[in-house]
């Protein structure tokens, strides 16, 4: 097998074992649109993401990438198959999970301090304890002189790193993560992929990040799901046997990195051709 | 050839940048002055032209009455009272009036638009019956009040209510609409229940569009009040109005309406205040008044 010499070991999908931090069994998602016609978002989708597992979606655009993040949360109910969390189906909002946005999703009438305490105060901690907790993250992640600074007097990378700080101040089992970090800058994303590798190691979470950029993903995560053309459903998973802990600005230029990156995306390129053309005959 | 030295340039720099802030904030000065000379200036044309006008008979006095007439009326409603009884108890019952439907109608339209927003089948359901209550001309619904609550101040403020709940309303309704779909789930997945989502992040968001109709309903409120005293009334402005023009005293209508202005004008102030006291987490807007 050339493939596992190269660290990008295709994996062979098998149902998910019971003890899966998350397990994604044979989902297919339609539903509905306002104007009365039947979409597939995804067919016959297997995921499986084991405990403390740093997984990565990459796949054309419009191919339902985030339509998975929305199974685990619940947000989304599947058609057929099911989909269970920490070994339960999933019914409702599970408090393990936390959620990136690729979207500002922060208050912008709360001051720093008061988004990042906005999940304990949700969830009933005693406001000394929730605000204490909370100075405790803004510092992890560098922000201790801006506590209380609003969001529109912060920079775009800021403002990702109070998003981090008030999804991680949950202690989510589940990290899913929406395209976090697309709409920063190149030097701003390499910092934000670092530290969120950082707190991650700490905190142990089993992870579901969604990205269109395949570098990101072989960078940061264990194992790269391939998804085809919308509807969508597993092309292929990869396992990234890069070691840990890694660095962002100098993975990149890794040659084994460089490798693993081209086989995924020879796999990768034939979909994103094909959901292009989709787009452009259907003007979307 | 003599080397300039690193800090006799850096020095320079200062001195130039100083230079160049001062000119910038002269030229700032000046133009607020230029301004504000300008206003004055066109206001005291208007004023000046209206007078001469007046005066010789290019428009008739007894009909648009003129500053100065206007000016010796309200005066002598200052030192001697309206026939009605001092001009402050004027103020003050027209002012009440005007208080207690713009903070009933308020509080009404923004209860109301906050269920509605939150509840699709509510707002599908009441939808139509809103649009036709919003499509009746409300002024003659002053006339049903008057009828039924009597000449005392209850008519007045249900007609101020009605004036400002509707708009209020359509406010609220469209600012719990547009609240953000991510920050939504984003509280939803922090642990929000729907209580403290409506609370939390559907009022704040919904806050900036009522606020934006608390400045335009305090108008409309006064207007209530002041049609539902011309209708008929013992006291406030509406009546001095009502009264000034049975006696075809131009003067006292032009009077009053100048009260009424300035008196709009306070409150609007007092609410631009508020404003920006519940709103200091936004962005400071650009001034487009350079003041």
């Amino acid at each position: 097998m050339q493939l596992q010499t190269m660290a990008a070991e295709k994996l062979s999908q098998a149902a998910p074992p019971a003890d899966a931090a998350i397990a994604i069994d044979d989902v297919t998602l339609r539903f509905v649109t306002p104007d009365g016609h039947m979409m597939t978002a995804i067919r016959d989708f297997t995921m499986t993401v084991a405990r403390g597992e740093f997984a990565c979606v990459v796949g054309p655009t419009g191919c339902g990438k985030s339509t998975t993040l929305n199974l685990v949360t619940g947000l989304l109910r599947p058609t057929t198959g099911n989909v269970r969390v920490m070994g339960n189906p999933v019914t409702e909002i599970s408090r393990d999970i936390g959620f990136v946005f690729q979207a500002d999703a922060l208050f912008p009438w709360r001051s720093v301090i008061d988004n990042v305490a906005a999940g304990p105060l949700y969830r009933g901690t005693p406001k000394g304890q929730a605000y204490e907790r909370a100075r405790d993250w803004i510092a992890r992640v560098g922000l201790a002189r801006f506590e209380k600074h609003y969001p529109h007097q912060l920079s775009g990378g800021m403002r990702k790193r109070v998003a981090l700080a008030q999804t991680f101040i949950n202690q989510p089992k589940i990290l899913l993560m929406d395209e976090p970090f697309s709409a920063l800058d190149m030097q701003t994303r390499t910092a934000m992929q670092d530290e969120l590798l950082g707190l991650w190691s700490e905190l142990k979470s089993s992870v579901v990040f969604v990205t269109h950029d395949l570098e990101e993903a072989v960078a940061l995560a264990d194992k790269v799901y391939v998804l085809t053309a919308g509807p969508g459903t597993v092309k292929s998973v990869y396992r990234i046997d890069l070691p840990r802990p890694r660095v962002m600005a100098d993975i990149r230029y890794d040659q084994k990195f460089i490798e693993i990156a081209k086989v995924i995306w020879n796999d990768l390129r034939e979909e994103v051709q094909l959901g292009q053309s989709r787009g452009l005959q259907t003007g979307h | 050839m003599t080397a300039i030295s690193p800090t006799d340039q850096a020095a320079a720099r200062a001195t130039f940048i100083v230079a160049a802030e001062a000119r910038a904030r002269a030229r700032l000065r000046r133009r607020h002055a230029l301004v504000i000379g300008l206003r004055l200036a066109i206001l005291i044309v208007f004023l000046g032209l209206w007078e001469l006008c007046a005066d010789f008979n290019i428009i008739d006095p007894f009909f648009f009455s003129s500053p100065s007439g206007i000016w010796e009326q309200i005066w002598s409603w200052i030192t001697e009272g309206t026939s009605q009884g001092p001009l402050w108890l004027q103020i003050y019952v027209t002012l009440e009036e005007t208080f207690l439907g713009f903070v009933i109608g308020a509080l009404g339209g923004i209860a109301a638009g906050i269920i509605l927003g939150r509840n699709k089948l509510l707002a599908d359901v009441f939808s139509i019956y809103i649009k036709i209550a919003n499509s009746v001309p409300r002024v003659v619904l002053g006339s049903v009040f008057i009828i039924a609550l009597g000449l005392g101040m209850a008519s007045k403020v249900a007609l101020a209510v009605v004036m400002v709940f509707f708009v209020v309303f359509a406010n609220a309704f469209q600012g719990v609409r547009e609240a953000d779909r991510a920050m939504i789930a984003n509280a939803q997945i922090l642990g929000a229940s729907p209580y403290q989502i409506t609370t939390t992040v559907i009022i704040p968001s919904a806050m900036s569009w009522i606020l934006a109709s608390l400045h335009v309903s305090f108008g409309f409120a006064l207007v209530g009040a002041v049609v539902g005293e011309f209708l008929g009334a013992k006291q406030g402005m509406g009546l001095l109005i009502s009264t000034a023009q049975g006696a075809f005293n131009a003067n006292g209508v032009f009077a009053a309406m100048i009260i009424l202005a300035v008196m709009a004008l306070v409150v609007e102030f007092l609410i631009t205040r508020f404003e920006n006291y519940v709103v200091k987490w936004r962005p400071a807007p650009f001034n487009e008044q350079g003041t």
